[in-house]
């Protein structure tokens, strides 16, 4: 394991930034989001959680896709530059980190999303342990060890000492090229990160939702569940708008739209929220007429959905994003919890 | 609290009202979620406590058109923006029984966080202190200091309403809701610009402070409408992210009641309600005191005309402010 003070970390980041793109949990007008690092920017690297997670790394929130020019009778069809620069995103949490297998799941698959899997093998993740979990984290529940995330490189950041562990070959890479900004750790220094892992994991412990009980999605009641008179209940108050979803780093539907130039179409997809009411409009119309069919479908998804398509795997990492953001305060746990149990029980 | 719930349950016992929408609690001691309780399911889980920030007055437009009649709990503040929409005509007040609670402000739980307080398993209020309770130690915090930015200005009294439950008197903060307009008007072009783009690049375009908006009670927004030739999911740049705003501004000046939601709830905490009130300042000077909301009879001053309006060329007079 390797080591720098915080006090120096900007050599980290300037080494890193030598030979790739480098995002980070940067503070801008109040708030912190992963953005790219630049020489006046705000790191914090203290902070638990970003607004919105660090899927844009790999998913952006609006990407183009090609673009398409007239002239005369042709139609040219010019697709994205693919120079895409290496790049580091650092500072990612233990949930974030499993977000980033499930979306995998999703479009690693065929026919692979090229765009994404561009990203993914352009991009290295630097994952960080968590020292300060919320009220509202409950990765625990998906079987995510908040001290142990899975990433090229984990990193512990311990009374104001920053611990670099390679653990990847692309990570190991990169150490190696930027080894000079480390001192070696020893004995004593491991003492002190597995004490703060031994801390964080007390505290998981005494997290309030740390004993959500997901035992009624298990594949095998999905009809009972959709056909749930509850979910007329949990919806109600739904505004229809997207913040959970926008803020969810599972969340990974989206929508292609073109953008008419006057001389030609710029084609780009752009996250979609199934809480919207045109989402997956088609031409006869739209299959979820009410906010309660779009409501259940966001729940149903991760819950039931997409476990059933991936080996029992949930879409949803515990984050506690849209427990913490949803301007009427429903959110998943709470649906957890109301269809968790059967009405008569 | 209780108070309120005796009114209620006297009203379900004489038939008054068959539903009631209000707040109810949730996993912690300071989630509140809008929920509509019925005269059969009673008043298990009903909360009314510093919590309780959501104005409920836009659920009418919804809940005023089913069968039966139902009681909606109004703050001061909420009550200007229910005036608001039975002035639009968005809400059957046949079928609505209005009954004003008094507040004396609302805690901004993020107020809380962003002061080092995270890990919150409790919040116990007494008087005008709070008690946190975190994972990592408890903390003790003024009242005053962790309200939400909407009660910090609020001088609203509640208008009239079917009935009110009046509260003890209690001295509001006051602070001049103009007062950071004005630091944004004393600023140079560039500078306000440098601000709002700043603030606006925070913008995911989750459509909270629209979809909350009490003012934005339209069934088909424009951006949401495919034919409108500006409909958009995401803000793809900078022009984006400046016009969804100016346009949802200009939209509801002479509207909006400042009632703050949509910086309430806005993840990103854009002040959104700075450009409100820019407008509500600029409609005061030009036209006159006005307060949307304040009855539900007189027309806007941008919706009615009068020989006495400001020409157009007001803008190029006031410098570009
Ligand atoms: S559903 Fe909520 S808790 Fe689960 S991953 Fe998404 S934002 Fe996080
Ligand atoms: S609530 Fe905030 S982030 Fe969401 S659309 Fe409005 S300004 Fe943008
Ligand atoms: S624009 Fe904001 S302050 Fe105005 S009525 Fe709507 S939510 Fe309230």
């Amino acid at each position: 394991m390797l080591k720098i003070s915080m006090e120096n970390i900007d050599k980290l980041y300037a080494a890193i930034k030598e030979s790739r793109d480098l995002f980070l949990p940067i503070e801008s007008a109040g708030q912190v989001q992963f953005a790219e690092y630049t020489d006046d920017a705000v790191v914090r690297l203290d902070v638990l959680k970003t607004v919105k997670s660090a899927k844009d790394a790999f998913f952006p929130q609006s990407e183009d896709l090609m673009e398409f020019k007239v002239c005369g009778k042709e139609i040219d069809v010019i697709p994205p530059s693919g120079d895409m620069k290496e790049f580091v995103i650092m500072g990612v949490k233990a949930c974030d980190a499993k977000s980033f297998e499930i979306l995998d799941r999703v479009y690693l698959k065929e026919p692979i999303d090229s765009y994404y899997a561009l990203r993914r093998e352009k991009g290295l993740v630097v994952v960080q342990a968590c020292g300060r979990p919320e009220e509202s984290c409950f990765c625990n529940v998906f079987g995510i060890d908040a001290t142990a995330p899975v990433g090229d490189v984990v990193t512990y950041l311990v009374d104001g000492t920053l611990y670099w562990d390679a653990q990847t070959e692309k990570g190991k890479e990169l150490t190696e090229k930027i080894a000079s900004v480390f001192d070696n750790a020893d004995a004593n220094d491991d003492a002190k990160v597995e004490a703060s892992k031994a801390e964080t994991k007390a505290i998981m412990e005494k997290l309030p939702f740390a004993n959500l009980d997901l035992s009624r999605f298990n594949g095998e009641n999905m009809m009972e569940i959709f056909k749930d008179e509850r979910w007329n209940e949990l919806y109600k108050a739904c505004l229809g708008c997207g913040t959970c979803t926008f803020v969810c780093p599972t969340c990974q539907c989206y929508d292609i739209k073109d953008y008419d130039t006057g001389h030609g179409i710029k084609r780009f997809r752009c996250w979609d929220s199934c809480m919207y009411s045109d989402f997956t409009m088609m031409a006869h119309g739209n299959n979820r007429n009410s906010q309660m069919e779009r409501f259940r479908q966001r729940f149903m998804h991760k819950l039931v959905y997409y476990p059933s398509n991936n080996e029992g795997i949930y879409s949803c990492v515990g984050c506690g994003r849209c427990v913490n953001k949803c301007p009427i305060s429903m959110n998943i746990v709470k649906v957890i919890k109301t269809m968790g149990v059967t009405d008569n029980e | 609290m209780q108070r309120i719930v005796d009114k209620i349950n006297e009203l379900f016992a004489n038939g008054t009202v068959d539903r009631v929408l209000g707040w109810k609690v949730g996993e912690f001691s300071y989630d509140r979620t809008p929920y509509v309780f019925t005269k059969e399911g009673g008043l298990d889980g009903f909360a009314y406590d510093s919590f309780c920030a959501n104005n409920l007055s836009k659920y009418l437009i919804a809940e005023s058109r089913k069968e039966g009649k139902v009681l909606v709990l109004l703050k001061p503040c909420d009550t200007y923006s229910y005036n608001q929409l039975v002035a639009e005509n968005r809400i059957k007040t046949e079928n609505v029984y209005t009954v004003s609670i008094p507040c004396k402000g609302k805690v901004d739980v993020e107020k809380l966080k962003a002061m080092g307080m995270t890990g919150i398993t409790d919040i116990v209020e007494n008087g005008e202190e709070l008690t946190v309770t975190t994972l990592y130690g408890d903390e003790k915090v003024n009242r005053c200091d962790v309200l939400c930015e909407k009660c910090l200005a609020c001088q609203k009294t509640a208008k009239e309403c079917d009935e009110a439950i009046e509260g003890e008197a209690y001295e509001k903060p006051h602070k001049d809701r103009f007062a950071t307009v004005e630091e944004l008007e004393a600023m140079s072009p560039e500078e306000r610009f440098a601000f709002w783009r700043k603030e606006l690049s925070k913008c995911i375009r989750c459509n909270a402070c629209r979809n909350v908006c009490p003012a934005c009670s339209y069934i088909k927004c424009v951006f949401d409408n495919d034919n409108s030739g500006i409909a958009s999911k995401a803000n793809t740049d900078e022009f984006q992210e400046n016009m969804f705003h100016i346009i949802r501004a200009f939209h509801v000046a002479g509207r909006c009641t400042d009632c703050g939601e949509c910086s309430r709830v806005c993840p990103q905490g854009i002040p959104l309600h700075l450009l409100n009130r820019k407008f509500i300042k600029e409609i005061n000077e030009l036209y006159g005191e006005y307060q949307a909301g304040d009855n539900t009879e007189s027309r806007g001053p941008l919706t009615s005309f009068t020989k006495e309006d400001c020409e157009p060329s007001i803008v190029y007079e006031k410098g570009g402010k």
